[in-house]
């Protein structure tokens, strides 16, 4: 990069952070309002230390905040989580976990739509044409996922096909060891999803995990029949499981070739129900197909943080705990250190913020997690 | 360093995915093993018909000709291994340095693995119970009796989950190649260079590389694949794997032996003549065996026998790897020689139980940060003592008092059971017996394996199914 370039980027970097710290006081201003903030917040502001309408003047200022819990995400009443600006407003209610007890429930409005609206502008139309039928190998239920992708595929102008997919039944397959049972579970699923890639409704963009698109290879491999052949030619994915390895593997064998030989696009993204999602940079062969994710700012932040000392970015390139920032009207999370960890990225000219590459389970929660739901 | 790529039918593949395998001490990276996910190995899985195929294109006598040439070079060739040349002795080191066992170990497990592939032919012919390979090979035969014989192979390569801490039971999968099925090979996790090497092995001696995949790395996601995709399999595990995998067709699962020494009572009055057998049948190889002895069944005189083998296995003490005296070998698991020894003093706790090395010192070696665990010998008054029937991987043994016509009903699951006994009543009872899997009459230890004999299950039984076939004439 020359100097002038390196000029630009910096005041695109400075640029960005003025945008962020901007959004914070407004997002925090609408949540701490007696008018418009939520009666979890409400409450929330009588025990805090400081006046977050009056001391939250910048993003570092959400340090103040202690982590969020997700825990207080836990059981009722979900309205108290519904901003009273946006009380007459239609409620979603997603949730996560819940294998075995209460799940975790987080209500939404119109932030999956806005995201995915936003997130679809990352996608190449070439490989994602519009107006293109898409097929959602992923979870159903109570599933913010599910919906998300139905509206991405409406906002670009086509239609979701779904499969019925319980992730707590395949949890507690998992963890019953019942293995053979998962396999038939696993088949289940995919026979829905042949069924629906074989049913004659022109289907060209899919999501998929990683496990499913695997799979789902596998048994059209098995078939004599393709993706490519099926005609799909975009897909997006996501999760810890969607390593540089699986994507090479994924890429070379399962595609047959990088895009431009197999006509199949494939974008890793990350995120959860609490943050949205984050695209990722480019990944290829040429660059050992490294996965960096930035998050979609000023909506949400992804900060790579020390893990003993959570309010300390690491140096670039250093390793820490992923620590996530939700910053819209309808949620606010400050700081929710998420199980996961990965090294911190640098900005550039597309997002000129900071990435984080590597994501993996957070190396001391990892043996207790059941990773690869689904 | 060593650098091992997985090995795809043949074929080295570079992961992005590497894990360390480290010395046991001091914790410096030995090699770095290349590790793939499911997907492959189950893509993979689907080529196994070309492994089998270009088996298939050597004659039996030509591959038995080439395993044996093979157990030459895997005993004292220098051989390509990863992206190095590995001679003999590199090899021992390298597995002394990942596993934590004596150097000695290593060697007695190199000499008896060269030894069943450079008696390939021999070991072939007694599990076939003297079939003509040739006719596996073709698929159907005379026999000699004018009888049509028909085996239907059952995979076309076999799978196998292999264990880190004892290198002899690759014995159990090296004939799959000269029977002409291909090998997927899950390498222990510190324990990768025996697969390595007989793979390196066997290609110099000029068997087809594209029979052979090895699939190293920590994932427990590996094994379960392997299992999965593979139509016959071998794995190697704890209590938990046996249940798990108990009376499943497809998989031959190995674990703990509980392998016994009965004492007739019309021998145990001369129970010193056959002191050293038992004392060696518990501490060779490290007491990590299935076929270390665990128990030793007497109606009389336990307590003199216990006394005696206390005296002989107590004083043994923890030696460096590369002491030609060591016999113990290392814990690497943080913890684990902690929490076995807690299993022991729970049993020792009983009122049925003595503890006759307590007066040889501790028997728990904390050398951070391994640990090891000193021979054990407990006297256990009867069979219902907690103890009578315990195996864990380092010299222990029960010595229980036991009435003779009770003993059958007692030892419960015995690999191998060495009967000291002329009784001709008693012996039939022993081979009626279904608790025992290997018997032996008379004094030898149970360590020692014919390598002519099955050893849990008929190898051939399991890869092939005998079938009708008919030709018109």
């Amino acid at each position: 990069m020359n100097d002038s370039d390196q000029n630009a980027l910096e005041k695109d970097i400075a640029a960005q952070r003025e945008l962020l710290d901007a959004h914070t006081v407004e997002t925090v201003g609408w949540h701490f309002h007696d008018s418009t903030g939520c009666p979890f917040w409400l409450e929330k502001k009588s025990e805090l230390k400081f006046d977050p309408l009056k001391e939250i003047r910048s993003f570092d200022d959400l340090k103040k905040f202690d982590p969020f819990e997700d825990e207080w995400l836990r059981g009722g009443p979900v309205r108290r989580w519904v901003p009273k600006g946006l009380a007459d407003k239609p409620i979603y209610v997603f949730e996560t976990g819940g294998t075995t007890g209460i799940p975790k429930s987080r209500i939404a409005i119109d932030d999956f739509r806005t995201d995915y609206s936003l997130f679809s502008n990352t996608l190449p139309d070439e490989y994602f044409p519009q107006g293109a039928n898409w097929l959602m190998l992923g979870p159903s239920g109570p599933r913010r996922l599910r919906l998300a992708v139905e509206h991405l595929a409406q906002h670009r102008g086509g239609i979701s096909f779904c499969i019925d997919l319980d992730p707590r039944w395949v949890v507690k397959l998992i963890k019953k060891g019942w293995m053979d049972h998962l396999e038939e579970y696993k088949k289940h699923c995919i026979d829905q999803a042949i069924t629906i890639l074989s049913a004659g409704h022109d289907v060209q963009c899919m999501f998929g995990t990683p496990k499913l698109i695997e799979s789902l290879c596998l048994e059209l491999e098995e078939r004599g029949t393709s993706l490519a052949e099926q005609g799909i030619t975009g897909i997006f994915s996501g999760g810890t499981e969607f390593t540089p390895q699986w994507t090479k593997f994924c890429v070379e064998e399962l595609f047959g070739g990088p895009p431009a030989e197999s006509g199949i696009y494939m974008t890793p993204t990350y995120g959860n129900t609490l943050m949205g999602l984050a695209a990722s940079g480019p990944c290829n062969a040429e660059n050992n197909y490294k996965i960096t994710y930035y998050a979609p700012q000023p909506r949400a932040v992804i900060e790579v943080v020390d893990f003993d000392d959570t309010d300390r970015i690491v140096g670039y390139g250093d390793t820490g705990r992923a620590k996530l920032t939700t910053l819209t009207k309808e949620f606010f999370v400050p700081g929710f250190l998420e199980r996961d960890e990965g090294e911190r990225e640098l900005p550039y000219e597309k997002y000129p913020w900071d990435g984080m590459s590597g994501v993996r389970p957070f190396h001391r929660l990892a043996s207790a997690a059941t990773v690869g739901v689904y | 360093m060593i650098e091992l790529p997985a090995i795809r039918w043949g074929e080295p593949y570079q992961s992005l995915d590497v894990d360390e395998v480290v010395h046991f001490y001091t914790g410096e990276p030995v090699a770095r093993v290349h590790t793939v996910g499911t997907g492959i190995i189950r893509r993979d899985a689907k080529k196994a018909k070309r492994a089998r195929q270009a088996l298939l294109a050597m004659s039996p006598a030509e591959l038995i000709e080439k395993c044996k040439a093979a157990g030459e070079l895997f005993e004292s060739g220098t051989l390509a291994v990863g992206d190095s040349q590995q001679s003999p002795e590199d090899f021992i080191q390298q597995q002394s340095a990942t596993t934590g066992m004596p150097i000695s170990m290593c060697q007695a497990n190199v000499v008896k693995n060269a030894f069943v592939l450079k008696n390939i032919d021999q070991i072939l012919d007694c599990l076939t119970r003297g079939l003509s390979l040739d006719i596996l090979a073709r698929g159907y035969g005379e026999e000699g009796r004018g009888v049509t014989v028909s085996y239907q192979a059952q995979c076309d390569a076999l799978g196998a989950v292999l264990p880190s801490n004892s290198p002899g039971v690759h014995t159990l999968w090296l004939p799959v190649i000269a029977l002409q099925m291909g090998l997927v090979l899950k390498p222990g996790s510190s324990e990768p260079w025996t697969p390595y090497r007989v793979f390196a092995a066997m290609v110099e001696a000029g068997i087809p590389r594209e029979a052979f995949c090895l699939y190293p790395g920590a994932g427990a996601d590996i094994g379960g694949a392997i299992l999965a995709s593979c139509r016959r399999s071998m794995i190697f595990g704890g209590p938990q794997t046996i249940e798990q995998y108990s009376g499943n067709p497809k998989v031959q699962v190995h674990g703990p032996g509980f392998s016994k020494i009965l004492l007739g009572d019309d021998c145990v009055d001369d129970w010193q003549q056959y002191i050293d057998l038992m004392a060696d049948s518990v501490y060779r190889n490290g007491g990590r065996s299935c076929i270390n002895c665990s128990s030793i069944y007497a109606s009389r005189h336990t307590q003199e026998i216990a006394e005696a083998l206390a005296k002989k296995l107590g004083p043994i003490d923890v030696l460096p790897p590369d002491d030609p005296n060591a016999g113990l070998a290392a814990f690497t698991i943080e913890g684990a020689a902690a929490a076995i020894w807690a299993a022991l003093e729970q049993d020792i706790d009983d009122p049925q139980t003595t503890h006759m090395t307590a007066e040889y010192g501790d028997r728990l070696v904390e050398k951070p940060p391994v640990a090891y665990l000193r021979p054990v010998v407990l006297h256990c008054d009867s069979p219902e003592a907690p103890a009578a029937n315990k195996e864990y991987m380092f010299p222990a043994v029960s010595v229980v008092q036991c009435p003779q016509e009770k003993m059958l009903s007692a030892i419960s699951s015995t690999l191998v059971g060495t009967a000291i006994t002329n009784d001709e009543n008693f012996r039939r009872d022993l081979i009626a017996s279904l608790d025992i899997d290997r018997l032996n009459f008379g004094p030898i230890p149970t360590s020692q394996l014919d390598w002519l004999q099955p050893h849990e299950g008929n190898l051939i039984e399991f890869l092939y199914r005998s079938r009708a076939l008919q030709i018109a004439p």
